[in-house]
């Protein structure tokens, strides 16, 4: 069984997470870099300036160059860590959504404290929801006089992908301010109550993984685990077609002859 | 031979409600450090829970009550609560104070040869709004329901659908911002207005340039702070909707708010505050450094004009910055350009101080007493804090890192190692002029050295849990199955903070035994050069017998040619 | 002989209470109001900035002059602009030693802060009496809050003035200097004030 947590990075199942953990490598050797050699010249000043008898401190000492190129070479990396790096990573994470017709559209309504997980259903079109129609059985408040919401499946913590397929994950709260974050999918994505945020990923890896609620979000904040499944194709269709969706096909006409007709006063009003 | 007031004032007016700036400095000196051990208090408990989730708290865990822990296993409330205290409390009720209040008001009147502040009665007054934010602050853990426990921070919506703790902790920063403001007033006339003859601008002590920069930082950053304050309790109290969208939904209630307004507004409006405040929290503790450093190495600071050029130009910087601590929060490019942009801008001055600092000990002749220990010591500290804040100022990795116990280390080292220590490092450093006693370099160093190996023990393995992706603010940290290996972790970082705890007891012990028993000295052990080595110690009412006039820069050590190795600011002769 | 002062020694010795500094040119007491007028600046900034952000990202929003009345309001601008000149008289009658005016000129300029107050009270009220209140909806909100703080700051400037007016005038008689300079600094104040109005009401009523 792979190992996927450790100590340090999670595995990487993400598409654009190779880019990122890249980044988090480079900067992370500047950073130990930088603080070793630092680090021994302090070492070095502590143990060669040391007040002993005879020895006096320079009152006036030449002016260093080492340190200003230095610095500029920080500020000089530093831009290129942004404009090699983050600024193409953050454009195509943010911007560059893949094609609607080959993604998975699927929508996450976050609340206290759970992930709740929208799919359109066979027609590809997402139910109309009210807030009004909320109910511990109905959490998205899918609004029953859509048609088109009759086929959508609505599930509770459970996010299911086929793995090589991009997902657009629209992100949208019931109460106060979630995080989407799939540790694995190097994904993060505030979800703010009054906005519809969108989010576009692609898994290269099955497994079972998790969502973790990222912002402080009340007192079921720790618990608020989502279960992130990623399968292959067929292992998804076999999934969603087994998942009850929103509207149950009618049942079979009931039989009027059995059924008790109120008495006669009521029917007159 | 000092002057006396011609009418004595009685106890009350001499000690308690005193304008004089030396007592009120200690009075913010001895409150801050008071709030700085509760506020420790509180995470040594949160520390319990995450050690061992779930278990009760030995010896003392029976003590709470039941809304707290339940038969002494915390709940979350709780923590939650703990948590948002903890960070609320040492950042306004114990750093700035200690650092602005403590220090600043007590040695900058002294290091500007000037008698007192440019407003006594305000300085005054200042203290005493912040007590009463600080009573507020800690009054409100025995409501109903508790405290705050929404994160120091206190985002809306959850902030405006808390407890009742959440309006008295409005209610308290509203006291602890107008302490601030009063406070940063009189600092900026005092140093622009009552600095000695002689003493220009260039010439001050960059302990003095560090409380100017930080004045202007409270000044102008606090008040829209203040008004989000004002919005959140106007959300709270009379039901308006700044902060909360149309549609809400809590727990399965539809929220009947006018609704309309906006999440964002307050994180824009409180980190537009918050993010000059973490250099609130730094520049004091910088300007610590330095004049320990100087003293200590018996030679100028090198450096010492692109330091000050620097500290001016974070203070501007520190207002174009805020937005990345939003960069999760579905913000465009655009901004997100910007202000990475100007995260990365930033860094450099910083860099440029520190460096500066570091050059500082090259060809000096190091002294290595206990505030030279911990001056030196917050260099590298500092500098881990530094380097760990560039994967968050990137956005794209910033992705994975935001809000994980990454954020939390990497903000931990710049204040706990990094100004703390430079505080300790203060404190030790001041003690002989405010009390005329200096403390024992014995148990100096027993607090040092064990300080700085546990506060190392606690903040980096964060760094491992922030990189597996465990968030922040998590009160059982075993619920998810990415944080379950980092978990021995967890119990490592207690343990070491518990023992943290432990080695301030030889700081508390020589704090006080010094007080009564330390070695008394004169007016400058250390043979230092700044202004407030000049007067008493501890110095009178109005410092100076004759308001001393200034002839040359704050560290002339070991100039060529004289007797001694160190010439004081005001000495007209060679000494 | 301190030098500062005619006093025997420097001690104890605050310099530039009355005088001002001979670089800045100005005396304590100034600079400190302009530092805590900026930071009022700073607070409004943050109110006005929240309007902002609130009425571009809302998708409708009412036009003041629908909701609320602009001849009410327009009146008592006026009567805070003249406010600021009678401030000003005031000011200028101490330069001119004339205290009785000082004091007639500082009571209208009370008077005419409390007819503000009074106007402003009227407004209130009769939102009141309709039933729309700050909760009602965000127009509402933003115009109670922003108004209902600046009226705040009025009543600050008034208490400030009518202090000056009667107990705190008596330092005219030791320090006419010093007391000069504290009328100037109240003056700084209160124009401040008047200014935060003078952009509220084209922002919220005319808009």
């Amino acid at each position: 069984m792979e190992k996927y947590y450790g100590w340090g990075l999670p595995i990487d199942i993400s598409t654009h997470g190779p880019e990122i953990d890249r980044l988090i490598y480079v900067i992370h050797i500047f950073m130990a870099l930088l603080f070793i050699g630092w680090f021994s010249f302090l070492v070095l000043a502590l143990f060669k300036f040391r007040a002993r008898p005879g020895h006096r401190a320079t009152y006036k000492l030449d002016h260093f160059k080492t340190p200003t190129y230095l610095e500029v070479g920080i500020a000089l990396f530093e831009a290129l860590l942004l404009v090699g790096f983050s600024f193409p990573l953050v454009h195509k994470v943010r911007n560059v959504f893949p094609d609607e017709s080959q993604a998975l559209q699927v929508r996450v309504v976050a609340e206290q404290f759970a992930w709740n997980v929208h799919y359109p259903g066979g027609d590809g079109i997402f139910g109309k929801t009210d807030i009004h129609k909320i109910t511990p059985a109905n959490s998205v408040g899918l609004d029953e006089k859509d048609p088109n919401a009759h086929d959508d499946i609505v599930t509770i913590n459970q996010l299911h992908i086929p793995v090589n397929r991009p997902v657009i994950t629209r992100l949208s709260s019931k109460d106060v301010i979630h995080s989407f974050g799939i540790p694995v999918m190097r994904i993060k994505q505030d979800v703010i109550p009054g906005q519809v945020i969108p989010v576009w990923f692609e898994a290269k890896k099955t497994g079972n993984f998790e969502i973790a609620c990222a912002q402080l979000c009340g007192l079921g904040h720790y618990r608020m685990r989502g279960f992130f499944t990623v399968e292959t194709e067929e292992e998804f269709t076999k999934w969603f077609v087994s998942q009850p969706p929103f509207v149950a096909l009618p049942l079979p006409p009931v039989d009027q002859s059995i059924v008790p007709s109120p008495p006669q006063g009521e029917r007159e009003g | 031979m000092t002057h006396t007031d011609e009418h004595p004032l009685p106890f009350w007016r001499k000690y308690v409600f005193s304008t004089d700036h030396k007592v009120i400095g200690i009075q913010y000196a001895v409150t801050g450090l008071s709030f700085l051990l509760f506020g420790f208090g509180l995470m040594m408990l949160m520390r319990w829970q995450l050690a061992y989730p779930g278990q009760p708290l030995p010896f003392i865990g029976h003590l709470f009550h039941e809304k707290a822990m339940v038969m002494g296993i915390m709940l979350p409330e709780f923590y939650n609560q703990l948590g948002a205290m903890h960070g609320t409390i040492m950042v306004f009720l114990g750093v700035v104070p200690l650092a602005v209040g403590g220090f600043g008001n007590y040695l900058v009147p002294l290091q500007i040869g000037a008698p007192d502040m440019a407003f006594p009665k305000l300085n005054m007054m200042s203290y005493w709004v912040y007590f009463l934010g600080g009573v507020t602050m800690f009054a409100s853990f025995f409501l109903p329901e508790g405290a705050a426990q929404s994160g120091w921070t206190s985002y809306s919506p959850l902030a405006n659908i808390a407890t009742t703790g959440q309006t008295v902790w409005l209610v308290g920063m509203i006291f602890l911002i107008t302490s601030s403001l009063l406070g940063s007033v009189n600092f900026i006339v005092t140093i622009v207005q009552l600095r000695a003859d002689g003493l220009s601008f260039f010439r001050f002590p960059f302990f003095v340039w560090a409380q100017f920069v930080t004045s202007f930082l409270l000044l102008l950053a606090f008040p829209p702070l203040e008004a989000a304050g004002v919005l959140q309790l106007m959300d709270r109290l009379a039901h308006t909707s700044f902060f909360m969208p149309s549609g809400l939904v809590v727990a399965g209630k539809v929220l009947e708010v006018s609704g309309g307004g906006n999440p964002l507004l307050w994180q824009h409006l409180f980190w537009f505050l918050a993010h000059p405040e973490v250099y609130v929290l730094i520049l004091p503790a910088m300007g610590i450094v330095t004049e320990i450093l100087a003293c200590n190495t018996r030679k100028p600071i090198y450096g010492y004009k692109a330091m000050v050029y620097s500290v001016i130009f974070i203070g501007f910087m520190s207002f174009i910055v805020w937005a990345h601590h939003m960069f999760l929060t579905s913000m465009g490019t655009k901004m997100s350009a910007f202000f990475q942009i100007t995260t990365m801008i930033i860094s450099i001055p910083s860099v440029v101080i520190l460096t500066a600092l570091a050059l500082s000990l090259w060809g000096g002749s190091i002294r290595f007493n206990t505030p030279t220990l911990f001056a030196i010591a917050f260099l590298p500290m500092f500098g881990i804090g530094g380097l760990t804040g560039l994967p968050l100022g990137l956005v794209a990795s910033d992705i994975h890192l935001h809000d994980t116990y990454y954020v939390i280390g990497h903000f931990h080292y710049v204040v706990a190692p990094g100004t703390i220590f430079a505080l300790f490092a203060g404190i030790y450093h001041w003690f002989p002029k405010v009390t005329g006693r200096k403390m024992s370099e014995f148990l100096g160093k027993l607090h040092f050295w064990p300080s700085l190996i546990f506060t190392n023990g606690v903040f980096m393995p964060m760094f491992l849990l922030g990189l597996a992706g465990v968030s922040r603010r998590l009160y059982d940290p075993i619920q998810y199955a990415h944080a379950q290996p980092t978990q021995p972790l967890n119990v490592f970082i207690s343990i070491c903070a518990w023992c943290l705890g432990l080695s301030q007891i030889p700081f508390i012990l020589n704090f006080f035994g010094s007080l009564l028993w330390g070695k008394k000295v004169d007016k400058n052990p250390w043979e230092a050069t700044t202004l407030e080595w000049a007067a008493p110690s501890p110095p009178p009412h109005g410092n100076f017998e004759h308001l001393p006039e200034v002839y040359r820069g704050p560290y002339e050590y070991s100039v060529p040619g004289q007797r001694h190795d160190f010439w004081p600011q005001h000495m007209k002769e060679e000494n | 002989m301190c030098k500062h002062s005619k006093q025997a020694s420097c001690f104890n010795m605050i310099r530039y209470i009355s005088k001002p500094h001979p670089i800045t040119g100005v005396t304590n007491a100034k600079l400190g109001t302009w530092c805590f007028l900026a930071s009022e600046v700073m607070l409004f900034g943050g109110l006005f900035s929240a309007y902002v952000l609130l009425r571009t990202g809302a998708p409708a929003w009412p036009r003041g002059a629908e909701i609320l009345n602009v001849p009410l309001a327009t009146f008592n601008t006026l009567v805070l602009i003249t406010s600021s000149v009678t401030m000003v008289m005031s000011w200028a009658s101490l330069a001119m030693k004339e205290f009785a005016n000082y004091r007639r000129y500082m009571g209208l300029t009370i008077l005419l802060g409390l007819a503000f107050l009074v106007v402003k009270g009227f407004e209130y009220g009769h939102k009141f009496q309709h039933h729309h209140f700050p909760s009602t909806d965000t127009f509402y909100a933003v115009y109670f809050t922003l108004t209902g703080l600046h009226g705040l700051h009025v009543v600050g400037g008034v208490l400030l003035n009518t202090y000056f007016l009667f107990p705190g005038s008596a330092l005219w008689k030791t320090e006419p200097e010093q007391f000069a300079g504290r009328i100037e600094c109240a003056g700084l104040y209160w124009h401040f004030v008047d200014l935060v109005w003078i952009f509220l009401f084209p922002v919220l009523y005319l808009l």
